[in-house]
Formats: structure tokens, sequence, C-alpha cells
């Protein structure tokens, strides 16, 4: 049965080293959706990095003269009702939307992986808590729960960011220590307890390195969702308040415009499903990459 | 005369819980290895031999500290080796190292070669990078590595190679004595001959003892000076290699040895004792353990057998070859 | 068709079959130029180490291998005279059970863990017989015993994982000649096994093959296993063949270097902790092999005609051999090997 494994065959001589062109090549033949994820995460950390080079108007500009006007070559997608360029406004309320969707990613991940790592070490009756607490948790719609916190601490980006933060956290938990559960049995773990290894080491050297990929395609996949969880929260109002721009925040202004005023609410809005779909696709094409049986490239 | 043992195991016992009720309560129990005792000697390989679930393996692992003995001692060097703790674990540590089967799945993925070969001293710590890295070099040419390839990582190695690693690795402490698990039966036959030659190298230039652990009869022969094969669980005969293999006394040796493949033997007549399942290991049979598949079984069988020596016209080896066998002994 | 010849065709006849897989780093050239012919109550042993292409030549020739993920770049293939690669799905699941089973090296992979063995045995036996549920539970009881298994109605009743690995891999067997196909593919079937169920395994497999005429393949890396039970012997190496003939012959007096290194390292041939014959260096990479015959840069015996690529040359008593150092003297002096 190994005989049908290609990799196998190059497994004994050496793999000659390709270029990173070459790699991109492989993509386009291979999984091309992977690459329009790809292309589509890199022009949207372009968006970001360099809004105020990109975007052709402040965001915030007030023209009254201008206002509620159609897509033209002056303002491409537009203007809103107090003649604020629609275009600029998308660029811009990037930041606010990735940039929250990121955080708390980054929060999210770093509370569970460290939850689950301690959960699937320790073991016993703290990992049977944990996990049961974990449950509780998970059983938080997230909306209700945004909602909770604004009612309790006032409506605001940093608190629904909160609130999605931490009904993330379950999944991350569940996934570190199922990682750790399972390494703990590989035999290089084990070997290295005979050597004397402590868990601490055990942890540092060989689980979290091992354990990161599989977090990595996680962490991916959950952007997108989270992209559109963070734009909901904006959209009911308990995210971005204005006149920040913020692309769910600017669906629910366009909303009212929705019949005569068709570009308002629908730019934005494409730019949301854009970026969740971007990072689904990237992320599921690292999920395969990263997938032995397919290959380790 | 008669050097003292480098390891020796007395009267090891693993049980593992079976089976256990609503209240947690342990039901039935997996007799993984009752009452096993064997020693060895400084500079000798003693090979133990016997099929998937026999306890070999779990045997292994007792001795090396990963299973919990559910009785019976491991003695390192005199001393016992579950009960040490601090600076006298940590040097009985250093005198047995161990190589697994599977050179794929015992080294990290993600760390390279000189990190690999050299974690027992990193975990030992007390060593600078420099001085560790110098170290993984010089154990690398020991064993057949360039020098070159410390800083790439295991996926880049061919199975051979990695065993070279895992080897080397298991040299780092300079131990006495190296416990394979098993460790050319992942690697194709002309990589298992490099493998063989190296540790049959590294013994007679650093003056290793070897507990090779084995499913591959012609290996074990090959490779051994004392042999203990094993029969669930237990040791059914022990001796110098050339004695249990050449002049078998235990029924199941025999069958074990017909069943072989050979290139010049043709293919043994199929009977009970190849086509019967091996008994459950939850519940021990009394007397022989081998009396339902025996071909040979007699009134006398269904008592407990005691291993004792083999009745032989040599009287030289005939006080260490010894079998679990009724037939064997005068009555 | 071969209405003209007079012969029956073979079992399987793989003609200068060369394939490959596209891959990241370039084209694995996992076979290249194989010629296998087995004939009609044959049993045929392929040999070599892991890589070599055997299990990827006789799942090319079932159509095993996945669809749209290698490329057949030369040779045919005849299937009992009929071109698999030709088969739409319906001709090759017909042919699949009814002229070639194959067993695995996994038993467990091979049966569904949630289905009772006697009941997955009957759907095999009735997909293809036209049998009543009666009939075809007996015909399996039949088998099972033919397997030696105790009791088989007993296992009929079991569900796969209540057996132990030699009995999965028994019923497996069973499965295989349940339809009494013409020709039985064995992939590696005891390597995961213990001897003595090998060995017994080993000769239910021969003893139904030859009372039935059946026509077996056996795959397999180790050379004592195959030489137990096999007329005829092909020796892989790098995706080629490098020797084939009488399993005797072969043993005897085996003319490629390659073959002759593969009986040396077995520490049956060798006294006791004297060092074993071992081949320096490693197989060459598929990917970008060596020029001439692939086993040049491992062979001592290679001179510079080993840069072309060697032909296969029929020596008397239907060995042949891919070497060129044995194709100007058929009787190479020192060919013997000292046993």
């Amino acid at each position: 049965m190994v005989a049908i494994n290609p990799e196998d065959q190059s497994a004994a001589g050496r793999v000659p080293k390709r270029s990173r062109l070459h790699f991109l090549w492989y993509l386009t033949r291979r999984s091309p959706l992977t690459l329009v994820g790809l292309l589509i995460i890199t022009l949207l950390v372009i968006m970001i990095v360099g809004a105020p080079f990109i975007a052709p108007y402040d965001p915030n500009k007030v023209m009254l003269s201008a206002r509620l006007m159609p897509p033209s070559a002056a303002h491409w997608f537009g203007t809103d009702e107090v003649g604020r360029d629609l275009f600029s406004r998308v660029i811009y309320g990037s930041r606010a939307s990735c940039g929250a969707a990121f955080m708390i990613v980054l929060i999210s991940m770093s509370i569970g992986v460290f939850l689950g790592c301690l959960s699937g070490i320790v073991g016993g009756v703290f990992d049977s808590a944990m996990m049961r607490i974990m449950d509780v948790v998970l059983a938080l719609p997230a909306l209700v729960l945004a909602m909770a916190l604004a009612a309790a601490l006032g409506p605001s980006l940093f608190n629904s960011m909160l609130a999605v933060a931490i009904v993330r956290i379950p999944a991350y938990v569940r996934l570190a220590r199922g990682q750790t559960l399972s390494l703990r049995e590989r035999v290089f773990v084990k070997a290295s307890r005979t050597f004397g290894a402590s868990n601490l080491y055990i942890l540092r050297w060989h689980m979290l390195p091992n354990a990161l990929s599989p977090l990595i395609v996680q962490a991916t996949l959950d952007l997108g969702g989270i992209v559109l969880i963070a734009a909901a929260l904006s959209f009911i109002g308990l995210g971005a308040q204005p006149p920040t721009a913020e692309w769910g925040a600017l669906v629910s202004s366009g909303r009212s415009f929705i019949l005569d005023q068709w570009w308002y609410g629908t730019f934005p809005g494409l730019a949301i499903l854009v970026t969740a779909m971007g990072c689904n696709l990237l992320g599921d094409g690292i999920r395969d990459m990263l997938d032995p049986r397919l290959g380790t490239r | 005369m008669k050097a003292a043992p480098l390891l020796s195991v007395e009267n090891l016992t693993v049980r593992f819980p079976g089976a256990t009720n609503w209240f947690g309560q342990v039901t039935s129990q997996v007799h993984a290895v009752n009452n096993v005792d064997l020693c060895v000697l400084p500079g000798e390989s003693l090979g133990i031999v016997g099929e998937s679930g026999c306890g070999k393996s779990t045997l292994v692992q007792a001795v090396i500290g990963l299973v919990r003995l559910t009785s019976g001692r491991v003695l390192v060097d005199g001393h016992d080796f579950a009960g040490a703790n601090g600076t006298l674990k940590r040097d009985l540590r250093q005198k047995m190292q161990i190589v697994f089967q599977d050179p794929q799945s015992s080294l990290d993925p993600r760390l390279p070669v000189w990190r690999l070969i050299t974690e027992p001293l990193h975990i030992r710590g007390g060593m600078p990078a420099a001085a560790l890295r110098a170290r993984a070099e010089e154990l690398a040419v020991s064993v057949g590595l360039r020098s070159d390839q410390l800083d790439r990582l295991p996926h880049e190695f061919s199975g051979g190679q990695r065993q070279r690693i895992a080897i080397a690795r298991a040299l780092s402490t300079d131990p006495e004595l190296l416990i394979l698990d098993e460790p050319t039966s992942a690697l194709d036959v002309s990589v298992q001959a490099q493998i063989i030659n190296l540790l049959l190298k590294l013994q007679r230039e650093l003056g290793l003892s070897y507990l090779f652990i084995s499913h591959d009869v012609s290996l074990v022969r090959h490779f051994c000076d004392r042999v203990a094969v094993m029969y669930l669980g237990q040791i059914v005969e022990t001796g110098p290699a050339e004695a249990v293999f050449d002049d078998p006394a235990h029924p199941y040796t025999r069958t074990l040895l017909a069943s072989v493949p050979s290139l010049e033997n043709s293919l043994p007549d199929v009977d009970a004792s190849l086509t019967g399942e091996l008994p459950n290991n939850r519940r021990l049979p009394a007397g022989c353990y081998y009396r339902e598949r025996c071909r040979s079984a007699v009134p006398g069988c269904e008592l407990p057998q005691a291993l004792l020596a083999v009745p032989k016209a040599n009287a030289e080896s005939a006080p260490r070859h010894q079998a679990r066998c009724c037939l064997h002994m005068p009555a | 068709m071969t209405a003209h010849s007079v012969q029956r065709p073979h079992a399987l006849s793989i003609e200068n079959l060369s394939l490959e897989f596209p891959t990241y780093a370039g084209a694995v050239k996992a076979l290249d130029g194989v010629t296998i012919k087995v004939g009609n109550a044959e049993i045929v042993g392929l040999v070599g180490e892991s890589g070599c292409g055997k299990s990827v030549s006789t799942m090319a020739a079932t159509r095993l291998l996945p669809e749209g993920r290698y490329k057949i770049t030369q040779g045919s293939i005849r299937l009992f005279g009929r071109d698999p690669m030709a088969m739409d799905e319906e001709e090759l699941q017909q042919v699949r059970g009814k002229l070639v089973s194959t067993i695995f090296q996994e038993p467990m992979n091979a049966l569904n863990p949630t289905i009772r063995i006697g009941q997955q045995l009957v759907s095999v036996i009735r997909r293809h017989e036209a049998l009543g549920r009666k009939a075809a539970e007996a015909v399996a009881v039949n088998i099972l015993a033919d397997m030696l298994i105790p009791e088989p109605a007993r296992i009929m009743q079991a569900y796969p994982f209540e057996l132990s690995g030699g009995m999965r891999q028994r019923v497996l067997i069973a499965m295989a000649f349940s339809c009494n196909p013409g020709l039985i593919i064995a992939d590696e079937p005891t390597t995961a096994l213990d001897v003595t169920v090998q060995a017994a395994i080993l000769r239910l497999i021969q003893g139904r093959a030859r009372r039935t005429g059946t026509s077996v393949v056996f795959i397999s890396h180790n050379i004592a296993v195959v030489s137990q039970i096999c007329d005829r012997l092909y020796i892989m190496y790098a995706g080629r063949i490098v020797e084939s003939g009488p399993t005797r012959a072969v043993l005897d007096r085996p003319q490629h270097p390659y073959t002759r290194a593969l009986l040396r390292c077995l520490p049956e041939r060798v006294r006791p902790k004297e060092p074993l014959e071992s081949i320096p260096g490693t197989v060459p990479n598929l990917l970008d092999p060596p020029p001439g015959c692939f086993y040049r840069p491992r062979c001592p015996e290679a001179d510079a005609r080993c840069m072309e690529k060697p032909h296969s040359t029929a020596l008397p008593g239907g060995q042949a051999v891919s070497c060129w150092q044995r194709a100007g003297h058929p009787s190479h002096p020192s060919s013997e090997v000292p046993s």
C-alpha cells in the first residue's frame, strides 16, 4: 500500500528545491480557489495598511452638495446621505471590521490554546470541569451575549468584540485539548519522557510547535465567520458607533435607502461577502496543504 | 566470575484495568506481563521473541518506566529504577536508553537533527547550545550520518537514516544498555542489514549491552547471545540462542520456528496450533498457558508449570537453557 | 480480440507499462517499462522494497489507483484479454468481483465494521451469483470452513471487531475466493500478521488456489514469504523489473546484482554476529532517476555500459534479467550463491 503514495518514493532521495514562483504556479493548477483566497486576503491587507493612500477622499468629510450621488468616475461607489464618499468609507471600514475580527481571533485563540493545553496535560477533575464550563460558554449565542454586554457596559466596538471572543474560546480549547491528548500518545513524546522530560518541557518543545498548524487553519477559517458576526453586531447597532466607518454599520445605514439608492448598502455588503469568502477559501486551502495525505506542500 | 547484571527484572507483573463497572471499580484485568524474570549482563545481547500480544512491548515499557509496574522490581546496576528519584534517577536514566520501532513517529517532525540527537542532554540541562551541537556532530558521524545534515528536519531523511538519528539520540548520554524495540521492523531488508551492522559495530566498539525485542526469529538468532521466548505474558523458554533455536524444548518455540518463512523450507502443515486463537488474556488459563493449542499436551499440563532447566547431554549449557514445559522435566 | 489465437489469454498481462504520478515537485515515474505475465492457475510473486512499484502495477491493472492522479505514458494491460482502461464503471464492478479479487494488507479497512461477517459475505456472493439467501449462506459457511475457521456458523454472526487480525484476514480471503474469481491479487496479505498465522494463511491461499485453478499475484517485500508459495517471481527495483523466473532458479542462481544483494541481506544465510551484506546508498529518486540502469549507483559490478538502460535478456530455464553484465554471458561463472 505504501507504493501508491507518490511522496514515499521521493522520501529516499532529496526533493529538488523549487522557487516561490513555481509554488504559485502549482497552486494555480492544483487549487485555483486557494489562489483566489490568497489574492483577496493580500488585497485586503494592502487596503488596511494603505487606506490613506488608496482612498480618494477623507472618509468623514461631509459634502452636502454631493448627497446620495450614484456611482460615477468621481465617486466610484457613490456617496451617502451627507455626501461622504462611499468608496473611501469602505476602504477605511476594512480597518475597523477586519481589525476587530483579527483581535477577536487573537484573543480567543491565545486564551483557548492556553486553557486547552493545560486541560489536556493536567487531566482529571480539572479537565472535566473545564470541558463542562466550555459547554456552557458554547451554549451562549454570540449576539445575545453581545446584547447583554452592551446593555451592561454600553454599546461599543470593544464590548462586542469581547462578547464574540468569549463565545469563540471553546472551539480553541477543544482543538488544543484534542491535539494535546493525541500528541501525548505520540512516540516522540513518550521518548522524551524516558529521557526524563517534564510536562513543561514537553509542552514547550513538542506540543506547541506540533499543535500550531491545525490551530492556524482553524483561526483562518474563523476569521471569515467573525467578520460576518462583527458586521452583524454593528448592523444592529451594538458595534462600531457613528461616525466610524465600519462595513456592518454602513450596510445598516444604507438599509433605509436600499430602494432608491441601491449602491449605499450594496458595496459595503459586497466587501463583507468577499472578505468572508476569501478567508474561507484560504483556510480551506491551507488545511488541504497541511494535510499529510495530500502532500506536504 | 559471573559479572553483576546491568539490568535485572525480578518477578515483573503488569496488569491493566480491562473493564470498569458503573462505579469506576475495575471488574476485569488484562494480564499483560506475568511474573517475568530476566537479566542482561554487561556486553551481552538478550533477545525477546514473541508474537503480537505476548507482552514483549509492555515489558519494555515497564522496564523503561512508561508503564506502571503492578508488582516486581526493575534494577539498573543494582538500584531500583522505578523507586529512584532525584540525581540517582537521573544517573540511572543515563545508563539505559531506548530505540523505538518506527523512527518516523519517534522523532519530533519539527525539530532539526542536532536538537533531536541531543534531546536527552538538553533535558538534563547544563550544556550550552554550542556544546550540544558539537556533541551532536560527533554522534551523527559515529552512526554514519554526515555533519552537514545536522540542520535538516526528519522528513528529509529516509527510514534508515531516521533510525540512525534515533540511535545517535540513544547514545548521547553514553549509556551502557540500549533497549531496542523492534528497531528494524519498519525498514526494508537492505536497510535493516545496514542498521543491524551498525548496532553490531557499536556493540564491539562501545561494549554496549542490548535488550533486543523482535518478532523476527532469524534476526534474533543472528543478533543475540541469549534469548527469551514469550507467550501470553510469560517466558516459556530461555537460554543461549543456539541452544533454544537449534534444540527448542517448548512446543510453542517449535511451532514458532517451523512457521518462520525461509528460503529453504517449504510451508509447514496447517494444524490446530496455527489456526487457533490466542487465549484471552483477561482470564489466564490454569496450568500451562499453551495447553489449549499444544499438539503434545498430556495429563499434567493442567498444573502450573515452572521454568526449569532442560536436561541436556551437553552439561555445559544445561543449567542456562530453561523451559516451562512438563514434558521435559524428570518426573 | 484474440479470436484467432488458439491459446487462452493470460489471466493478467502487463506489457511494457510506464506510469507516472504528477506531483508538485514534478512527475514521479512510478513504473518504467514493466512487463508482467500471469498465466492461468499460476502463482506469481512480485517482490521489492517499499516504493518499487509492486502495488502500483497491480492497482493500475484493476483501476484501483485514484482516477486523474496518475498518467500511463506507454504500454498496455490485459485482464483475461480485456483492457481495463477501456472499461466503464459498470464493467469494472463486474470484473473486480467476478474475475479479479484483491486481498489487502490491513483487513480491518476492507470490512464494514457495522455489519456482521455473514451478511457481508452473503451480499458479495449474491452480487455475483444468482443464489437465494439460504443457498448463499450455505456457500459462505462452506468457504469459511475451507479457510479452517473454527465454528464458521458462529463467525457468520460476529462483527469484524470481535475477530483477531488473523481471523479477519482469513474472512477476507474467504470473501476473495467466494465468487471463484480467475485471478486473486494478494497485496502484502500477511505483513501485519504473526508468523504462525502467516504460515497458516499462506497455506490456505496456496491450497485453495491450486484446487480451484485460480491465478494469484502475491505481492510482498519479504522474499522468503514469496518463495514459499510462488511458482515464478518478479523482482522489482525502482519501478522496473530487474529479474524474473521460476522461484527456485531465481533463489539458487540469482542473476541480477540487486537480487543477489537482497538474498545476502537476510540474516538466514549468514553466521550469527557476522556483518550482514547491506546495499550501500539509497533507492534513486523517481522524480529524477539516474540515466541507464537504476541500480548502477549502488552496484559493485557497474561499468560504462550500465550508463545505458539495460533490456531484459532471456536466459535458459525461463529466467530473464535486465543487466548488461549478464547480457553477454548467460551462464556467468560466479552466479552461484554460496548458502
